[in-house]
């Protein structure tokens, strides 16, 4: 065995066979690819490659500045939206109190011309009760002058259809009866 | 700081000891009887196809390397060409590994901005270095680009000259007394210290990163070439009740093609996370 591996060994010494013995070609042939390779890492690829980096961080940071826009929008119409809600409340309140003003004024209006209608309707009432009050008299005066003195001439048989004579006993019969009701009425007070 | 040198200065042994493993592995099996044929340390030196002889020589791991450029190449090209913001499923894996380089790595290790000067050589060592790694397990190429010395040497030495580099342009003052005087040691110590750093921070750092990928890499490729070539032996040479056997190999080359993938992925990682690690030391003002 140990024959066997040293034969190897100097058979592979013999004809240059060491695994750690550096051919000239080899040498050439792994630096070309190495060459080659470093190159295109580092003129092609890498620098592809960090512009991407470089093009997604800024992607990313631009939007979080597009997020950071949006929330400071979304906030300034939440303000301006608050504010409005705001001014709305006192324009309500505003219009309620101008409502509830009319509405007493309206009321106070109303109050004052049905007083003032009603006034006017008592004192016609009154003013038509006096003149029918006036006629009732008249008529009155007429009529009871009539019986009294249909009457008067039935009690004593004599005609007192002589219209002046009888108009005269009327009228004399009639101041004495104001004159007694007034001496009644001066009584009475 | 003693405790990275002692790693640092096992890490080769370690190395060698794999190597001489799989040196007795195969070793026997070649000299085995004529029906088998195991996997040799041949085959990580291929006759050459085109431009033998001439420092351009063409051979199976130089067209196994370009093809992983060029995979490389298309991929990344493809998965940067029209980068979008919001990125589709091809981009995101193309960025996923990027970053995993670009954050995990870079950023993490330098900090932003030494992170972003050093990241187009970080880059360049881990996809290589992945992609050449991948080679080993895909049908038809079957071997890793970076199982031939070339590729991992030329990558360490990279590694070591952006190191010395990052240091020498900070301040070399600092750079080359927190290498060879680290602070907190009395100053007698720094007899023994010294030498120590030397080694371990100029020569062994280079030379662990080579050999730690190409080792890895071959043991890799041993392994699954064992695995298969005897899967063959069995089932085909041998047959009958050694089929059974055949399909226990073949079950354990399927189970190690996956480890190879997880082995590619890591020294890829392990790689380019060393190379981070020598230039953050370079450029710390203190450590």
């Amino acid at each position: 065995m140990l024959h066997a591996v040293l034969s190897a060994a100097t058979e592979a010494a013999e004809e240059n066979m060491s695994p750690v013995v550096p051919e000239l070609y080899d040498i050439i042939g792994s630096l070309i690819c190495f060459v080659i390779i470093l190159v295109f890492f580092w003129r092609y690829a890498l620098p592809r490659v960090q512009k991407l980096l470089d093009e997604r961080a800024e992607a990313i940071e631009g939007n979080i500045a597009k997020a950071d826009e949006a929330q400071r929008k979304a906030e300034a119409a939440l303000e301006e939206y608050t504010a409005q809600l705001a001014d709305a409340r006192v324009e309500a309140g505003r219009i309620r109190e101008t409502a509830r003003d009319d509405g007493k004024k309206i009321v106070a209006e109303a109050k004052e011309q049905a007083t003032g209608e009603a006034a006017r309707i008592t004192a016609t009432a009154q003013a038509q009760i006096e003149a029918e009050r006036q006629a009732a008299l008249v008529s009155l005066r007429s009529d009871v002058g009539t019986l009294a003195i249909d009457l008067a001439s039935g009690v004593i048989g004599e005609s007192l259809a002589d219209d002046r004579k009888a108009q005269s006993v009327v009228d004399r019969f009639l101041e004495d009866l104001e004159a007694s009701e007034q001496a009644a009425a001066g009584g009475k007070k | 700081m003693f405790v990275d040198a002692r790693a640092e200065l096992h890490a080769p042994k370690q190395e060698i000891a794999l190597l001489a493993n799989a040196l007795n592995l195969l070793v026997p099996m070649s000299t085995d009887d004529g029906g088998f044929h195991g996997p040799s340390i041949e085959e990580f030196f291929p006759g050459a196809l085109l431009f033998g002889g001439t420092p351009f020589e063409i051979n199976r791991i130089t067209l196994v390397r370009i093809v992983a450029v060029v995979a490389l190449l298309l991929v990344f090209w493809l998965g940067t060409r029209r980068m979008t913001v919001v990125p589709g499923r091809f981009q995101s894996l193309v960025e996923m590994g990027l970053d995993l380089v670009r954050v995990n790595i870079a950023d993490d290790l330098l900090g932003k901005k030494d992170g972003k000067r050093f990241l187009p050589i970080l880059t360049t060592m881990f996809f290589m270095i992945l992609f050449m790694n991948l080679t080993g397990v895909i049908p038809f190429l079957n071997i890793a680009g970076t199982s031939v010395i070339g590729v991992p040497l030329v990558l360490a030495i990279v590694a070591y000259v952006a190191f010395i580099y990052a240091g020498v342009k900070k301040n070399p003052v600092n750079f080359f007394k927190n290498s060879l005087f680290p602070s907190g040691v009395p100053w007698p110590v720094y007899i023994i210290v010294t030498p120590i750093e030397i080694i371990s921070t100029f020569i062994i750092r280079p030379i662990t990163l080579t050999l730690r990928l190409m080792m890895n890499m071959i043991v890799g490729h041993l392994l699954l070439v064992l695995f298969f070539a005897a899967t063959q032996f069995f089932v085909i040479q041998l047959g009958g009740w050694y089929t059974l056997l055949g399909v226990g190999s073949l079950a354990f080359g399927l189970v190690f093609t996956l480890f190879e993938i997880l082995v590619a992925v890591l020294q890829a990682y392990v790689f380019a996370l060393l190379t981070a690690v020598y230039i953050q030391l370079a450029v710390a003002e203190e450590h």
